[in-house]
């Protein structure tokens, strides 16, 4: 038939010789596999004997770009990789920067940029919660988290102006000094998340289709976490307590007060519940920061021009979704040598065929849903 | 006039032709009334643009779905592909020939009518089976084939809580039924000194998979096979096949409020003094509430048209409350009221499983089929028929 030829030729030749196997194609159109992704499945009847991921359609040559752009003009950029967690791909990219220029950001910009950071976390979370659940099923937790995540982004929309790509940190600091009641939404918003996390504990939690639907499906342990290199919320679902924040704190959390969810089997009902508990732990340390909040400059000694000695710098810090890095080579000019981002989401996507393998059509969308991709990083 | 409607053959046929041509337009507010609920309990408003409040959607759907582009894949079998739709239209609509709307209100009533129901849903099932599989796409055949397996498991334990209702019942004729229980002076989900809830409710669990309703809707999952049987399907085609699933819906629900909750008769029907309050000032009382929100509306809505149309709608309930005001109105509407309420109620139902659930598995949805609800079904049937030996005697 037409279809398999849009097979890689190997899928196509065990499929020829195997009239049991049926090969489908699951995307790049496809309303769950978040955005454009395309998996390419080889099922027996509805298990999944296969898959194969065919990535690229949101190739942007993010990396390539940088090299023809100034330090300064390249920041917005990397917003547009993993759109959802914006300000976290914005600090990565100004810590290594800094780490080149060798600046150091007074502690009240360090402060803004966590709380901001942790916000951004939970309007991830939220968002991975709400398609997550539709995924499996489960039409209304969407608008509930969405209801919630605004409450982020009208923060954002106050704080910079922009709600998605917010473009929020500056090489060397803040660009904005926070508004008036910034403090003061924040920590209310802290207090509305953690009303509403009952909500959704009540809503999928406590729900036995919801749990049959998650326990024991897609399960990676912590070993084939490490093979794969799989970071962030997977990797902790597995009981390894591997956390940036705490095992290499960089922009002051060493400062605050906060646990590493773990659990035990590494399924995605244990993802989901490492994620429920990691956006309690954010809201308590954005009341932590809110109330150590210190006055002082907001932009460490960084000139209008920035042109950073030549040398490399890798830093990398937990976002959302695991890991991200940035390798950063200069050569003195004002342009980057090179550019080299560590998406979590396309490490952890690689890690779909182990989690997919023998499981059926339906768990391979709660899979997608639980390694929490982004193609916008996946691609780049 | 007289003379016509004496004959028997003419009051059955305007009753058909007002389903068929009725139908569709409750259909469509079913889907309208479906999208309000669920925007309620999802925190938003749902269609409010065309006409106030959103209230003429369903007819521009049903507009915008006659004038699309009638597409047919070139890899279909065509013939199957053209059949499939109406064949599932046609099984719905076919099993309204049985439903008995009020006392008087009924196309037929023949003394086979609940295994006239049940042949017509499962011959509807061959239509999304067909559907799927003329399609020639592998999402629709996996939907096809998910909903073939999907009625085969849920026909089981669906006829077997049927089956003790007409055990309790002793006819198979729907009027029957419901004769029986007023003369029994109760509900038949109450029967038996209450064991016939474990039909009831199963008959409600099997009854959602059996009409492909969330959370068991995995022919159509629309997160994992896109549209599942229907995903090649387009404007009308596919509308008929909205208009099936819905008549499908109203159909088994209709079977569940005859069979267990006591079809068109108002509930407590032999205590007396009930008889005004719910005859006759509740239905009178409910659609003058109606009223009375519509007419809000009409000095909220900004446009003129708008104003009109909020007042007409004021004006049409206030009608029907006055209608069930007056003896002669009320004696041949309030069966229909009735029937329509506990109808609504059922429907509502359906709504609120899919706006709380979420989907089951495959195989999950064979386990609870095969080894919860069907084992529990035949359990209920022993009980209720031993039951019924010692204690009707």
């Amino acid at each position: 038939m037409a279809e398999t030829t849009l097979a890689p030729p190997e899928v196509q030749a065990e499929t020829l010789l195997d009239s049991n196997e049926l090969v489908l194609n699951m995307g790049p159109q496809h309303p769950s596999t978040h955005g454009v992704l395309r998996v390419i499945l080889k099922l027996d009847g509805e298990t999944v004997l296969g898959t194969d991921c065919v990535i690229g359609y949101l190739h942007r040559g993010v990396e390539k770009i940088a090299e023809n752009r100034t330090f300064q003009q390249f920041a917005p950029y990397v917003d547009r990789m993993d759109y959802v967690a914006a300000v976290s791909n914005g600090l990565g990219y100004c810590m290594a920067v800094e780490k080149l220029l060798d600046v150091e950001v007074p502690p009240r910009a360090q402060a803004v940029r966590v709380i901001l950071t942790e916000l951004n976390r939970i309007a991830s979370h939220l968002l991975w919660l709400g398609t997550h659940a539709l995924d499996i099923g489960a039409i209304t937790p969407v608008f509930l988290c969405f209801r919630e995540r605004e409450e982020v982004l009208k923060i954002f929309e106050n704080y910079c102006g922009a709600r998605l790509t917010t473009h929020a940190f500056r090489i060397g600091g803040l660009q904005y000094e926070t508004y008036d009641t910034f403090e003061k939404e924040c920590l209310d918003f802290c207090d509305l998340m953690e009303q509403k996390l009952k909500e959704y504990h009540d809503l999928l939690t406590g729900n036995r289709i919801w749990v049959r639907r998650t326990k024991g499906v897609g399960i990676l342990n912590a070993a084939d976490c490490k093979d794969y290199g799989v970071t962030g919320p997977l990797i902790r679902a597995a009981g390894v307590e591997w956390d940036l924040r705490k095992a290499q704190p960089y922009c002051g959390y060493e400062n605050y007060d906060f646990d590493i969810p773990t659990a035990k089997t590494g399924d995605t009902f244990d993802r989901y519940m490492v994620r429920m508990e990691e956006m309690v732990q954010s809201c308590r340390i954005i009341r932590q920061a809110v109330d150590a909040l210190p006055e002082g400059p907001i932009k460490g000694k960084v000139g209008k021009v920035i042109k950073p000695p030549p040398g490399e710098a890798y830093v990398s810090i937990e976002a959302p979704k695991g890991e991200l890095g940035y390798y950063i080579v200069s050569d003195g000019s004002l342009n980057p040598y090179r550019v080299r981002v560590r998406p979590p989401s396309f490490v952890n996507l690689g890690a779909l065929d182990k989690m997919c393998r023998g499981s059926l059509v339906a768990d391979v969308v709660a899979i997608i849903g639980t390694i929490d991709i982004v193609l916008g990083e996946v691609d780049r | 006039m007289e003379q016509l409607l004496a004959n028997p053959y003419v009051p059955p046929l305007i009753l058909t032709a007002v389903i068929i041509l009725v139908f569709p337009l409750i259909a469509g507010y079913i889907v309208l009334a479906e999208r309000k609920v669920l925007a309620d309990l999802q925190v938003r408003l749902g269609p409010m643009r065309v006409g106030p409040y959103g209230v003429l959607q369903p007819l521009a759907d049903a507009l915008k779905l006659m004038l699309k582009e009638d597409v047919i894949p070139s890899q279909s079998d065509k013939w199957i592909f053209w059949l499939a739709p109406v064949l599932s239209t046609f099984t719905a609509l076919s099993a309204f020939a049985v439903l008995p709307l009020s006392d008087r209100f009924f196309v037929a009533d023949v003394n086979i009518g609940i295994l006239f129901i049940l042949a017509m849903s499962s011959i509807g099932a061959l239509g999304l089976i067909l559907g799927g599989w003329s399609a020639n796409s592998k999402y629709s055949l996996m939907g096809s084939l998910r909903a073939a397996a999907q009625m085969v498991s849920y026909e089981v334990p669906l006829g077997f809580a049927t089956v003790t209702a007409i055990m309790c019942a002793g006819t198979l004729s729907m009027q029957g039924v419901i004769a029986s229980q007023l003369e029994r002076g109760v509900w038949g989900a109450f029967d038996n000194y209450g064991l016939m809830l474990i039909p009831t409710v199963l008959f409600i669990i099997a009854g959602t998979a059996e009409t492909n309703r969330a959370p068991f809707d995995l022919p159509e999952a629309e997160s994992e096979l896109v549209a599942g049987f229907h995903t090649e399907y387009s404007g009308f085609r596919w509308a008929l096949f909205f208009l099936a699933e819905y008549a499908a819906i109203v159909v088994i629900s209709s079977l569940c409020v005859t069979l267990f909750f006591g079809g068109w008769l108002r509930p407590f029907p032999n205590v007396a003094a009930l008889e005004m309050p719910l005859n006759t000032a509740f239905p009178a009382a409910l659609f003058a509430l109606i009223a009375l929100g519509c007419s809000k509306g009409v000095f909220r809505q900004a446009l003129v048209g708008f104003r009109l149309v909020m007042a007409a709608l004021t004006g049409l309930f206030l009608l029907v409350a006055a209608a069930f005001a007056l003896p002669a109105a009320n004696e041949l509407m309030i069966g229909l009221f009735w029937f329509g309420f506990k109808l609504a109620v059922m429907v509502y139902m359906f709504i609120w499983y899919r706006g709380t659930f979420p989907r089951f598995r495959y195989d999950q949805l064979m386990d609870v089929g095969w080894k919860w609800l069907i084992p529990i079904s035949m359990f209920g049937l022993i009980l209720n028929g031993v039951v019924q030996l010692f204690a009707r005697g």
